[in-house]
């Protein structure tokens, strides 16, 4: 474990100094490299239908120019060091808080700019291949392009803002490209899946982004780190529930447990898209995030790392033991990722902050290119699943040796890329102390190699089982397989304990450096171990799977009684999920809402509307016609009645006038007689 | 440009609409296209003048009111003609002035049965002149005016050119034409709102008189008075809540929302635009700007009311979205929710969440608007709203189902576009809210919210699944249809620009609104 | 003093008087019957007047008034007689009875 001490010693030991920051053009210019995808997505959208490849070529040239624009970047890193925040473009205040679009170029940054860079251009290159004469290939290309604009956003964010931003906007491309054959339901299915599981995840980040603002005052990532990093007691609590938020969020992007469920699915998108997706543009999203905010763990927040440890370590193992089952390739490679996604997670919950980056780093290219080489071997057999494919080492021999090279270094083998990368994970968990998950990652990286080798068995030896005549892929497919083979064989190279250990400080950003431990040389013991590991999972692997056999039933022999339906159902998570999340609320409670809108709201409503009519004929009819009417009638009738009756007197006769008055004198004198 | 800011250039932008009615008016009714040139360019050079008033609207004292003027008007009650505008109403005036050209020029293809264009543009223009008035009126009395003027318009719209079909009302064995049940509850519905709001007006009018020398409709006085805590007690608290309920009807705030599902879903086109574009506005528009400087004290002691139920309405109004089968009441409903976004915004009483509901509304304006234009077109092509017989609507009319899949991700918040910076922003209010209230249940209100986009997000990618992705049904196989005209374009084109911009540059609101919040918080809370 | 004498022709005349507007049918001999009243009045009046032995002759000048305004009176109605009779060919007061309900 770090101590906040060390954090403060070895921020001035390792704290080297930038050769290239303010004033250099390719730095100031950097916003470029952002701004380039998206106006080449308009440019698809607007014009690329006229276009002889309908728009893939603006898609490809925009990466390419990020891909070298990033090259350079990196260059300029490794060789001299690069920090540098642009001058943000203030977009809005809200209260005392701004709202900027800036751009930030460091080591971290300049990394995934060539990861994201590179690999999107390889994989646009293979993508005019195997999207051509697809029914949307422009679409395709503009959501390819905004996938990957959107996650360069992201990366360059000097702030929570930004990053939110492009953090959605990953999450609403991914969208896009899964459900790209939209005709079918289950396509589209799976794209609302993915956006809905990222977006749950996203409150966590949305809400760990206003509980660190708020004390610090501001969004700007510098500003909050180096609160943490000045004044730690101040915001001990708020750095930890930050920190757990935040991680909410990377869960999600990240698909570790229990957030990783939307990953399988989304391979219902385009192969390429599956390629880009786990190599570069999103699940590293959330691996970028901690890395970007280590200091927030490394320091403050140690429990909140114990949070991220934990997680890594059960997605790595859950995944991996999920991928041994499945039949569909591209769900292999996707169960594959989880379980590495879940090693770089427990690697940085670890403190390890190279040894994460670096697997992220060479798990770019090896996993991009065995979804390259399974999307080529599904272009040609037009199937997903392995029981229609077998023997294609023989007609598909570029696919097949550069898939080789993927699965060895996926594997661990040395002296391939993830063999460097795992090693210093699984080095890092027992420099830590952290026994526990240095086990699980050892029977993970067994379990790693024993799917992939399945994977390969049951693909490529055998005989083929499918339709038609598989054949390998054209030169524009090809290609840039082969050069990221070159790259899943070489790209560990550069951090080799106690040879060149480049990469540790090409990532290291000086604003605020990571303080961790650098292994002086390897680990021997855990090497030995994980090695052997790997080599016995390969063994397995072909034991059980090289003998050709014609059912999938036939092939998994090994039915371990209660994990088996445990795995084929996906330990029951989607169920959870939709039974018992999902379809309440889509079903009776929303019925249920929109019944007391019509029944309870609206019948208060239109009931006082009826009442109202109601009460209104009581007043009328009874109160007003029957009543104030009746009397007045009454009275007016009465006094009808007597005029009809007293006009009787009025005979018009005056003698009986005078006769009458008369008598009234005659009895008002005898009146006055008498009382008088 | 003397006259301009002395308050002429504000009358125009509001009487010019009234003029242009009386000109329909007097237009021969077989003489469309001059009922269309007069309706159309009166509405433009609104917009115009409007626009010319932002491009003049001293930013830099956004919180001062500017264009006004102040004339005795009614004086054996002192009620003046005082006009101005501030950071606060200016976005929502140029949003009024642009939204109502947009429905005029879609109007002139899409003329709603019975087929009338002189009645609906002056009833259009009429409303417009209501709308303009209540963002810049600043006396009680010409506020109310105005109010109240925007409901006759409206109140015919829905009743003459409104759905015909026949509908039973839920829970009575009674069946009634929509567009007459939905006009009546529109209107007397709000009208009961109304009554008690003017009520509260004039118990503030005649508590003035304690002290000032003379009894005031001044809003400006009256913020004067109620920053010095002039109101405060029982009286207060009655009358804030005489005001809420005029408000909180017209927002509409949960429950008393049930007016609008049937009213949007039953009115013409341009009538839900309008309605959602701007009339909802009214509502929010009167608590910022009448009840929270004028009675602090009591929005304060009302502000978790007000929470509670702006929460409750983004949950309930999500829910019951799921529910539906008819595209625009779906939309309707994704109004209260997004409302309630708007209020949970104002309820922190902070400056942030006082930004966050104008640029909310703005958004919501822009967003809404457009999605009922599309919902609108798409029902005027199918001749149904019920989405379970629409679908793969994308590949029948790819740019009408581009546009509408554009603005359901707005809608539902997606960053870089207009929608996500209300919602994020009223979030944002609601986790720190204004000094004194209780954080705990402004926290939870947040995280109720935070929900509440991911049930928006839910239901719009359910609407867009089941209107615009998959097959068509094969009811429509074999028909025509028409993808979007040049007047849909040219009414929509303009909105989605101001939904990126917005989204992208939320300056163009902000940049007015901030000062001038960050001004009224301070005055009236004290920072 | 005589007095008692003057009052009972008075009575006496009154009582004519009033026996003839009740029972005579000619219109003519109605109004005489009235002029007959008025004169039992005038007897009394002058028969107080004596009796009193008042300084003022307030008697006498109030009997030549209702004097007077009988001579008015009878031609007044005497007039009306005439017209209706001229009208009608009667002056049957029965047949008078048009101002009835």
């Amino acid at each position: 474990m770090i101590k906040l001490t060390n954090f403060a010693i070895a921020a001035t030991e390792t704290g080297r100094a930038a050769q290239y920051g303010e004033g250099n053009p390719f730095l100031e210019w950097a916003w470029l490299i952002v701004i380039v995808p998206f106006l080449a997505f308009l440019a698809i959208v607007f014009f690329g239908k006229r276009l002889p490849r309908r728009g893939g070529e603006i898609a490809v040239g925009a990466m390419a120019f990020v891909a070298v624009y990033a090259a350079v970047l990196f260059i300029m890193n490794v060789t001299g060091g690069v920090e540098f925040v642009g001058d943000p473009v203030e977009v809005g205040k809200i209260g005392t808080f701004a709202i900027e679009w800036g751009w930030v170029v460091d080591g971290l940054s300049s990394m995934m700019y060539l990861v994201v860079g590179l690999l999107a251009f390889l994989i646009f290159t293979y993508a005019l291949g195997y999207m051509e004469g697809d029914v949307r290939v422009t679409w395709f290309f503009a959501a390819f392009t905004l996938f990957a604009g959107s996650m360069l956003l992201l990366v360059s964010a000097p702030n929570l803002i930004q990053l939110i931003v492009g953090w959605e906007g990953v999450g609403l491309s991914s969208y896009l490209l899964i459900g790209h054959y939209w005709e079918d339901k289950e396509n589209s299915s799976a794209g609302m899946k993915a956006f809905y599981v990222n977006k749950v995840a996203d409150i966590g980040l949305i809400i760990g982004a206003f509980v660190l603002a708020i004390p610090v005052g501001s969004f700007r990532i510098s500003d909050i780190l180096t609160a943490v990093v000045d004044n730690p007691e101040a915001i001990e609590t708020v750095a930890m529930v930050g920190a757990v938020l935040l991680f909410i969020g990377a869960m999600g992007k990240s698909a570790q447990f229990p957030f990783h469920v939307w990953l399988p699915d989304a391979m219902a998108g385009p192969t390429p898209v599956s390629a880009l997706m786990h190599a570069a543009t999103m699940v590293t999203a959330g691996v970028y995030l901690v890395a970007r905010m280590f200091p927030l763990y490394a320091e403050m927040a140690a429990d909140a790392r114990g949070l991220v440890i934990t997680i890594g370590a059960i997605t790595l193992i859950i995944a991996g033991l999920l991928a041994v089952v499945q039949d569909d390739i591209k769900k292999v490679l996707a169960y594959s990722t989880v379980s590495q996604l879940g090693y770089m997670v427990a690697a940085l919950g670890a403190g390890a902050y190279t040894a994460g980056l670096f697997h992220l780093w060479t798990h770019a290219f090896f996993k991009g290119l065995l979804f390259l080489g399974a999307g080529s071997v599904i272009h040609s057999v037009h199937s997903n699943n392995m029981s229609d494919m077998g023997g294609l080492r023989k007609p598909m021999p570029v696919t097949f040796s550069t898939f080789v090279a993927g699965t060895l270094a996926l594997a661990g083998i040395f002296p391939l890329a993830g063999f460097f990368s795992k090693d210093e994970v699984l080095a890092a968990f027992n420099h830590e102390g952290y026994t526990a998950v240095l086990v699980i990652g050892i029977i993970g990286a067994f379990i790693t190699a024993f799917y992939m080798a399945r994977t390969v068995f049951l693909t490529f030896y055998g005989t083929y089982k499918g339709h038609g005549h598989p054949h390998e892929s054209p030169k524009v497919m090809t290609v840039p397989m082969m050069i990221l083979a070159g790259l899943a064989v070489v790209g560990g190279w550069v951090n080799i304990p106690g040879l060149y250990t480049g990469f540790t400080e090409w990532v290291g950003t000086r604003a605020h450096p990571i303080a961790e431990h650098h292994a002086e040389s390897f680990d021997w013991p855990v090497l030995a171990i994980g090695l052997t590991a790997a080599l016995l999972g390969i063994v397995a692997g072909y034991l059980l799977y090289f003998k050709d056999k014609q059912t999938q039933l036939e092939r998994d022999t090994f039915r371990i009684p209660l994990l088996w339906p445990l795995l084929e159902h996906k330990y029951y998570l989607d169920d959870l999920y939709l039974g018992g999340i999902v379809n309440p609320i889509k079903g009776p409670i929303a019925r249920f809402v929109n019944w007391t809108n019509s029944y309870i709201f609206d019948g208060i409503v239109n009931g006082a509307g009826f009442l109202a009519r109601a009460v209104a004929g009581v007043v009328y009819g009874v109160f007003d016609q029957r009543g104030i009417d009746l009397a007045l009638n009454g009275l007016a009738f009465t006094t009808d009645g007597a005029g009809g009756k007293t006009r009787l007197l009025q005979t018009g006769k005056v003698q009986q006038y005078a006769g009458a008055t008369v008598i009234g004198a005659a009895l008002l004198v005898i009146g006055f007689v008498i009382f008088r | 440009m003397g006259w301009f800011d002395n308050g002429w250039g504000l009358s125009l932008i509001v009487f010019l609409p009234m003029v242009g009615a009386l000109a329909v008016l007097f237009t021969p009714k077989a003489n469309e296209a001059a009922i269309k040139a007069l309706s159309l360019g009166f509405t433009v050079v609104t917009l115009g003048l409007a626009t010319l008033m932002a491009f003049r609207f001293d930013f830099g004292a956004s919180e001062v009111f500017q264009f006004g003027t102040s004339l005795t008007w009614i004086e054996s009650i002192n009620s003046g003609y005082h006009i101005g505008v501030d950071g606060i109403s200016l976005p929502l005036l140029v949003l009024s002035a642009f939204v109502t050209v947009l429905a005029v020029i879609y109007s002139f293809n899409h003329w709603p049965e019975p087929h009338n264009p002189k009645g609906f543009m002056a009833l259009t223009l009429v409303l417009a002149t209501g709308m303009n008035g209540t963002f810049v009126a600043l006396d009680l009395v010409l506020f109310f005016v105005f109010f109240e003027l925007v409901l006759l318009p409206m109140y015919f719209m829905i009743g003459i050119w409104g759905d015909k079909a026949i509908m039973k009302i839920p829970g009575f064995n009674r069946e009634v034409e929509t567009r007459l049940y939905a006009a009546i509850k529109f209107f007397l519905f709000t009208l009961f709102g109304s009554a008690f709001m003017l009520l509260g007006f004039l118990a503030l009018y005649f508590k003035s008189g304690e002290f000032v020398a003379e009894r005031t409709f001044d809003i400006p006085l009256l913020i004067h008075l109620g920053s010095n805590g002039a109101f405060t007690g029982t009286f207060a608290f009655l009358v804030f809540g005489a005001l809420f309920l005029g408000f909180a009807v017209k927002v509409p705030m949960w429950p008393f929302h049930t007016w609008l599902p049937d009213a949007h879903t039953a009115a013409p086109t341009v009538g839900s635009v309008l309605l959602a574009a701007i009339l909802l506005k009214l509502g929010a528009y009167g608590f910022i700007r009448i009840s929270l400087p004028i009675l602090p004290d009591m929005a304060k002691d009302w502000a978790p009311a007000i929470a509670i139920l702006a929460v409750i309405g983004i949950i309930y109004g999500s829910l019951a979205c799921l529910a539906q089968t008819d595209m625009k009441r779906l939309i309707a409903f994704s109004s209260v929710g997004h409302m309630g976004f708007v209020m949970l915004g104002i309820a922190s009483m902070t400056s942030v969440g006082i930004n966050a509901a104008i640029i909310g509304m703005v958004a919501h304006g822009v967003i809404t608007g457009l999605l009922f234009f599309v919902a609108g077109s798409m029902s005027h092509r199918y001749h149904t709203r019920d989405m379970g017989r629409l679908g793969g609507n994308m590949k029948v009319m790819p740019i009408m189902g581009g546009i509408l899949g554009f603005t359901a991700m707005a809608s539902l918040g997606l960053p870089g576009l207009a929608g996500f910076w209300g919602e994020f922003m009223a979030l944002f209010g609601a986790y720190s809210p204004l000094a004194g209230l209780n954080t705990t249940l402004f926290r939870t209100a947040m995280v109720l919210g935070a929900i509440g986009t991911v049930l928006t997000a839910g239901y719009m990618l359910w609407m867009l699944q089941k209107v615009n992705l998959g097959e068509p049904s094969a009811e429509w196989e074999g028909q025509h249809f028409h993808d979007v005209d040049a007047y849909e374009l040219t009414a929509w084109v303009p909105l989605v620009v101001a939904i990126v911009a917005i989204g992208v540059f939320p300056r163009l609101v902000l940049g007015a609104t901030n000062d001038a919040v960050v001004s009224l918080v301070t005055k009236a809370f004290g920072g | 003093m005589l007095l008692n004498q003057f009052l009972i022709l008075g009575a006496l005349l009154f009582s004519l008087g009033i026996y003839g507007l009740l029972v005579r049918r000619n219109a003519v001999m109605v109004l005489l019957s009235i002029e007959l009243m008025l004169n039992a009045v005038n007897v009394n009046l002058v028969a107080f007047e004596a009796f009193l032995q008042n300084a003022n002759v307030g008697g006498q000048i109030f009997a030549i008034f209702v004097i007077t305004v009988a001579a008015a009176e009878v031609g007044v109605g005497l007039a009306i007689i005439l017209m209706i009779f001229r009208n009608r060919t009667s002056a049957n007061i029965d047949e008078l009875d048009l101002m009835k309900w």
